[in-house]
């Protein structure tokens, strides 16, 4: 049955009358139409649908809207609110880390729950924490050169 | 009797869309509009594309507007495929804009008076040595371009190329890194509605019963379609559309007749029955004497899922007098004319508009997905419907690489030089596009009450070939013998994966290449040099051997090892070599890779070198962990679980090298790495461990065999 939930995105608290099951993806794709979390799979195995809950990385393919409920939810379109671009979003484009781009808002919002808590993350974590993240166009090299990039402009 | 003399030939697609305007037009707000009929795929083709065009017209890269696909108004330049983007839309775009800007100056000259020998151009401002100027947005108008190419105006020479050749940022890369709506899967439209197709358990599988009504009553089910076996479902909501699947997947009942290969094992195909072509034959009784060892060996490559992240996606809309489709297909024109077929209209009555998709690596279920949409949408006229594909049905039913056998024999004499070679490959077409060749290679087509069979496939011919691209060595061996044996069966569905019948062709004999190295007692990377003329193969191999710091006769130590491969794609196209590093530790993995690659004059440096990376890294992928995975009637493998590619933490460094030829025409470079990197691997295990795997995919389970 569907009921009214109340949710915080990106700062902003919005209603959405849905069932408390529907998967948090299409709440935010359709009802709030922040497309920047794309579906991958439905199943969490891929996190092209990656968005942070209180700051943790969830795939919201999987993540049900009533568990969103109270809790501070961000978005890749969170992450620029005024339109300047999170440091993570100018290192991609700085080492040009993508090629057809659709895993990499996940993959950006996969490190920024990285950088959050490991301001100089080494090698091997970033690559952990991108562990439930894939990429087919076999980017990850780049990908990895721009978190490394971003951790250090962050860290000036 | 009069005859019309045949038009003459134009460069590149030109010449089947010979009108300029239908490539370019100069806009009076000091911008210019690229119309390329191919599609941006991930592979930066539009960026390329619009250094072309700012470099030929002399104008700023920033003032390169490019239209989107649209079969309303693009050139029909067939399929984004192939690596033949730049050497067929990218020639166009050039000649184009060449003589685009020889009629500016033109209108310049007369407008200043003065001669063109007088003119200058920087940034579309056009000045006369005597002191007048005049800039293109001025004196542009609509019939400017409104006439035919005439191929007269010859593209700059290299040594004045100041954009061309020089690393432009990718133009779509920001909008990706922001989340903005880009793709297809993300457009929204005003009361726009969700579908769904129930797929069938398996390929032929018929729908023989369903209570529809128990769909229809759920919660925000706007309509269940059947037309056969197929069989969709439209909601309001998409979870709703989600819900209702699932529910028609639960109460449908199919009868099932699909019989799948026995085994996964490549092998089948040896037992099926062939057309074979003879593409290759040199013969020379003399040198053929003289072998004193004979090597044989078999090759197989399983079939291979494009496995794009986003699952295919489209949306349509049928109004009253019109169709139209959004659409990631890599071809909206052949794409329009299959769907023509199916619908009974004309092909005008179809308009198919291009959107960015996830990466494809060829055809997965880009097309299919818009005749989803497509029969979705007829039944509710006047509203969009978006169909999404589940991963399941991305994995299920899209058409995967096909599985290939080659089997080699080669002599050596008692110097260590091939002189005999004979191979041959076993393999179905590698291409059941849509292509409108009387049948619709669509697949909602062949499921529907009244179902319109495929067009036959079609392997395309040499040179660039199919199932035999690659499959003619490159080397210089005076007896060659090479049988393309086509299965025309086929029992799982098929068509192009990237680099197509290549990576099986140069993994074979990149493999066979290095076992006859090590029989002659010769290093892998002197014995090919050694049975190579072409100045350009050899380069690549030498610069690659050089960056990677080859030692001759390396030898691995018993869990690392190096190995080299090396191909120039489709024989025609950029030439790569690459080595890889391996180790063999719990896992068996890459962890490092170089190459070097000659793809002629270069466009975007930094374009090239993602995209060899790229092409590098899923090809290790490929080759260490993947195959679809079948039993007698269905395909299993249905999600990341069933199909695991390669992670974050298994990803190899990669450096890339240019051989840059700016004087010689551009060459098609996004698929150059997969046949190489494959057998770079095979070679590698082998340098490491001393065992020869000839099986893709190299899992931990084979070495272990090998090793026993």
């Amino acid at each position: 049955m569907s009921v009214t939930t109340t949710i915080q995105v990106n700062g902003k608290s919005h209603s959405v009358a849905a069932e408390p099951d529907t998967p948090l993806l299409y709440i935010l794709r359709n009802d709030l139409k922040l497309k920047g979390a794309r579906f991958g799979c439905g199943l969490g195995q891929c996190g092209a649908c990656t968005v942070l809950v209180d700051g943790k990385p969830v795939q919201s393919c999987d993540f049900p809207l009533s568990a969103a409920a109270g809790k501070a939810v961000t978005t890749i379109e969170g992450l620029a609110p005024d339109g300047k671009l999170h440091p993570l979003q100018q290192a991609f484009i700085d080492e040009q880390a993508a090629q057809c781009g659709y895993c990499v808002t996940g993959i950006i919002m996969a490190a920024k729950a990285l950088l959050d808590t490991h301001s100089r993350p080494s090698d091997a974590e970033i690559r952990t924490a991108l562990k439930g993240n894939l990429c087919r166009c076999g980017t990850h090299q780049r990908i990895l050169r721009a978190i490394h990039r971003a951790a250090k402009e962050i860290a000036k | 009797m009069s005859q019309t003399p045949a038009p003459r030939k134009l460069p590149g697609n030109l010449n089947t869309n010979r009108r300029l305007d239908r490539w370019l037009k100069i806009n009076r707000d000091g911008t210019v509009t690229a119309f390329p009929g191919k599609v941006e795929i991930g592979q930066g083709i539009l960026t390329a594309l619009a250094q072309i065009v700012a470099e030929e017209l002399d104008v700023a890269l920033e003032r390169i507007r490019l239209a989107p696909a649209d079969t309303t108004y693009s050139p029909d330049e067939g399929m984004t495929s192939g690596s033949q983007s730049i050497t067929d839309g990218g020639a166009a775009l050039r000649y184009a804009a060449a003589e685009a800007r020889d009629l500016l100056l033109q209108r310049a000259a007369a407008r200043l008076g003065v001669s063109l020998e007088q003119l200058s151009v920087a940034d579309g401002v056009v000045k006369a040595r005597s002191g007048g100027s005049v800039t293109y947005w001025e004196i542009a108008t609509d019939d400017l371009l409104a006439r035919e190419a005439t191929g007269d105006i010859a593209p700059k020479p290299a040594s004045l190329h100041t954009i061309i050749g020089s690393p432009a940022p990718r133009r779509d890369i920001p909008a990706k890194v922001s989340g903005a709506p880009i793709y297809v899967h993300d457009l929204d439209l005003p009361g726009m509605l969700h579908g769904r197709v129930a797929r069938p358990p398996s390929y032929d599988a018929r729908l023989a019963g369903l209570d529809e009504a128990e769909v229809r009553a759920l919660p925000g089910v706007v309509a269940v379609v059947r037309d056969g076996s197929f069989l969709g479902v439209i909601a309001g909501r998409e979870e709703q559309a989600i819900r209702a699947l699932t529910r028609l997947k639960r109460i449908a009942r199919w009868e099932e007749s699909t019989v799948l290969p026995e085994t996964p094992d490549p092998r089948f195909l040896l037992r099926e029955v062939t057309e074979d072509q003879v593409i290759s034959e040199k013969q020379d009784a003399a040198a053929g004497a003289r072998a004193a060892k004979t090597l044989d060996a078999e090759y197989t490559r399983p079939y291979i899922a494009h496995a794009s992240i986003g699952p295919s996606c489209a949306v349509a809309r049928f109004d009253p007098d019109r169709c139209t489709v959004w659409t990631h297909s890599q071809g909206i024109f052949p794409l329009r004319r299959d769907l023509a077929g199916v619908l009974g209209v004309e092909e005008n009555c179809i308009t198919a508009i291009h959107m960015d998709g996830a990466g494809c690596y060829g055809h997965n279920g880009a097309d299919d997905a818009a005749l989803d949409a497509v029969l979705l949408a007829r039944a509710v006229p006047g509203r969009p419907v978006r169909v999404q594909w589940t991963r399941e049905d991305e994995f299920n039913w899209e058409p995967y690489g096909p599985a290939m056998v080659v089997k080699l024999k080669a002599g050596l004499d008692t110097q260590g030089n091939v002189v005999n070679w004979t191979e041959d490959i076993w393999s179905n077409s590698h291409s059941t596009r849509p292509n409108g060749l009387g049948g619709v290679n669509l697949l909602a087509a062949w499921h529907l009450a009244r179902p319109h069979p495929p067009s036959p496939p079609r392997n395309p011919p040499l040179p660039g070939g199919g199932s035999h691209r690659n499959a003619i060595p490159i080397y210089e061996f005076p007896n060659e013998r090479v049988t393309n044996r086509l299965v025309k069966r086929m029992p799982v569905r098929v068509s192009a994966l990237r680099a197509l019948g290549a990576t099986a062709n140069v993994f074979a004999i990149e493999s066979f290449m290095d076992e006859l190295a090590a029989a002659a007692g010769a290093d892998p990377v002197e014995f090919r040099l050694r049975h190579l003329k072409d100045a350009r193969a050899r380069a690549v191999i030498e610069t690659v051997a050089a960056k990677a710091g080859w030692r001759k006769g390396e030898k691995g130590d018993g869990a690392r090892g190096r190995g080299i491969g090396f191909a120039r794609y489709k024989n025609g196209a950029c030439y790569v070599a690459v080595i890889v590093e391996i180790e063999a530790g719990n896992e068996l993995s890459v962890r490092r890779a170089w190459a070097a690659i000659d793809a002629g004059l270069v466009i975007n440096p930094d374009g090239i070198i993602n995209q060899t990376e790229g092409g590098i890294i899923q090809t290790v992928s490929w080759a260490l962990k993947e195959a679809v995975r079948y039993d007698r009637s269905r395909i299993l493998t249905s999600n990341w679980d069933d199909y695991p590619i390669l992670t974050f933490e298994e990803s190899p460094q990669v450096e890339v090298t240019i051989v840059n030829r700016p004087e010689l025409p551009p060459l098609g470079a996004g698929e150059g790495t997969q046949g190489p990197t494959a057998a770079a691997i095979a070679n590698a295990i082998h340098n490491a461990l001393g065992v020869r795997l000839r099986d893709m995919p190299f899992t931990r389970d084979r070495v272990l065999a090998a090793l026993a």
